[in-house]
């Protein structure tokens, strides 16, 4: 229309231009704004910073794991308990990565080769990993000591999570393959101890006496130094509020004790 | 040939990059061009084109059939994501930014490029991904990946058909960009990407956002989605397909010589311009409006998505597709056997 228009003498010149130049900055409003959108993924990300997720075994350090992750979700794919959920957009730049949530589903390394780190493409989860006791996604606390039963003296009867819990974990004496609901296992314990027993890592914590005195029987988990922060010990304590946790603020949490 | 060959790719780049189509000068058109464009131009042609648009417009419109093959490949290519891993079948793993199909490694080029930016580091997986992915669409057409797999583009193209029902009622007017803000916006994000070492634009792609909403779920992204479709429903058509998203660009530039394209035939055409109104990327069918094409047969050239909407609404068969010069030379052998 516009080449007709200019054959025929057509519409003024000035409003050619005029069009053109309102075309022009239309164009730059609009790449500005798709530009500025994101960039607000730096200034949300400070905010939700402040609440960092628990990462899959061998992520990086998570600046640098944000800047690494392609967002595909492969780990979720393989995960044996998919205890790996992606982001979504609230969570700005980490829209599309992958975190977990240990209350609800714990990574328990039913998989024993961590399969999220051989399937994460980009190195995100670091393929420098080959031991589940070289990662570190974090370490447990004790966040709520008044709750723990075993620093009450006291045992644990009964479901760890309550009938309606939905989540697995590997029961290796019945099968070892295959992760079993955590809702079909009884515990009759004289003293909790579910965060040690349940634990995947081999002297990661262990319970220690509250005193001197032998007849004491309360205990308190003490976490050490090989604890790689899965989060098993999280999503089998049964007080409620959860007695421990995972902190996931750790640095160099790619890889550790290379070689051990 | 080969200096008229490249020019002919040199002009498509330059599209694809923002150039405005141009009408070709004289010295440009083949003599059988121009031979065409004279018998064209006699009264007895005009008033058979004349006579032909009235009564295909007088006709029911086709069935698009490209559309529903292209919907069903659309359907196709992100369901057997959702699919394969719903029904654990490990054969497509991954979103359509990164994957394994059938074990091998498949990366999204912008987005592999996002991220090597923002993480400096050359990363293999992502090096063979990408070269499997710049493989495949140099052979089977670049933008393909657009309107065959792209599930943004779907959403879009609903979209679009709002956006023209209520243009046609004027209650809303397209809005043109200039295309060249596609190539600053690459740019943009490029840099964006190396400067805060994050990959910025993978946040905002409606095209990761969606992929991974089909098949994990993660439904919040999915305002954003909407959002960007009521800019095109009510403001700009297609806005981000044509002007802003740098993932086209990039299939755009992997396909520049796919021999699988769309051709286009002179003798068939009628000129109507039907094609154009329904094309993603009109300069690209400039050629198409009478006295500008610069050869008989001409290949639509690499920022075409081979959607084929062309294809369906046009009523000759001006528009085919086509493998390297296969529709080229039949079209000859048929010039050449009409004269008997």
């Amino acid at each position: 229309m516009s080449e007709d228009a200019t054959e025929a003498g057509g519409p003024p010149r000035s409003r050619r231009v005029d069009e053109e130049r309102r075309r022009l900055l239309r164009s730059a409003v609009v790449g500005g704004a798709v530009a500025c959108a994101s960039l607000i993924g730096l200034a949300g990300h400070k905010v939700v910073e402040a609440a960092p997720r628990l990462r899959p075994p061998g992520a990086l350090d998570e600046e640098d794991f944000l800047a690494a992750c392609i967002k595909c979700g492969q780990c979720v794919q393989v995960c044996p308990v998919n205890a790996i959920r992606l982001g979504d957009i609230d969570q700005f730049l980490g829209n599309g990565v992958p975190y977990i949530v240990a209350r609800a589903q714990a990574c328990d390394f039913s998989c024993d080769a961590t399969q999220c780190v051989l399937a994460c493409p980009t190195g995100a989860l670091s393929h420098l990993l080959d031991k589940k006791e070289q990662s570190r996604m974090g370490v447990a606390k004790l966040v709520a000591p008044d709750t723990c039963l075993a620093r009450k003296g006291e045992g644990f009867r009964g479901l760890a999570r309550g009938g309606s819990f939905k989540g697995r974990l590997r029961y290796a004496e019945q099968d070892r393959w295959k992760p079993q609901p955590v809702a079909e296992h009884e515990y009759d314990l004289t003293l909790c101890d579910l965060c040690v027993r349940e634990c995947p890592i081999d002297n990661a914590i262990a319970l220690a006496p509250l005193s001197d005195d032998p007849r004491d029987s309360r205990r308190t988990p003490v976490v050490k130094d090989a604890c790689v922060g899965c989060g098993v010990c999280e999503m089998m304590c049964p007080a409620e509020p959860v007695a421990i946790r995972i902190d996931v603020r750790v640095t160099d949490r790619e890889i550790r004790g290379r070689g051990a | 040939m080969i200096v008229r060959l490249l020019q002919r790719k040199l002009r498509d780049l330059a599209l694809m990059f923002g150039a405005a189509p141009k009408r070709p000068a004289p010295e440009e058109v083949s003599a059988e061009a121009v031979e065409l464009l004279a018998f064209k131009k006699t009264p007895d042609e005009r008033k058979r084109r004349k006579a032909a648009i009235a009564d295909e417009r007088a006709a029911k419109p086709p069935f698009p059939k490209w559309r529903a093959m292209r919907w069903a490949s659309l359907f196709a290519v992100n369901g057997f994501f959702v699919l394969s891993y719903w029904l654990d079948l490990q054969l497509v793993e991954g979103a359509l930014t990164a994957s394994r199909i059938f074990g091998f490694h498949f990366a999204d080029l912008n987005s592999a490029l996002q991220l090597m930016l923002a993480h400096k580091h050359v990363v293999l997986n992502l090096v063979i991904g990408v070269t499997t992915v710049l493989l495949l669409y140099a052979i089977i057409g670049g933008r393909n990946f657009c309107s065959w797999a792209c599930p943004y583009h779907f959403v879009s193209e609903l979209a679009e058909m709002l956006h023209l029902k209520l243009a046609e009622k004027r209650w809303v007017k397209d809005h043109e960009l200039d295309r060249r803000l596609r190539i600053v916006m690459f740019v943009v994000f490029a840099l964006i990407a190396f400067v805060t070492s994050y990959p910025l634009f993978e946040w905002i792609s409606p095209v990761g956002i969606l992929s991974r909403a089909l098949i994990y779920g993660t439904s919040l992204g999915l305002a954003w989605v909407a959002a960007l479709l009521l800019v095109e429903i009510f403001w700009s058509r297609r806005f981000w397909c044509r002007y802003v998203c740098p993932v086209g660009l990039g299939y755009g530039l992997a396909g520049v010589s796919a021999p699988v394209r769309v051709m286009y035939d002179a003798n068939k055409c009628l000129h109507e311009g039907k094609c154009r109104q329904v094309c993603l990327v009109p300069h690209v069918l400039d050629m198409t409006k009478l006295g500008y094409a610069r050869d008989v047969t001409t290949p639509i050239g690499a920022d075409c998505t081979r959607c084929a909407m062309c294809l369906d609404v046009c009523p000759t068969g001006a528009l085919k597709f086509d493998i390297l010069g296969v529709t080229r030379k039949q079209v000859e052998e048929e010039s050449a056997e009409a004269p008997e």
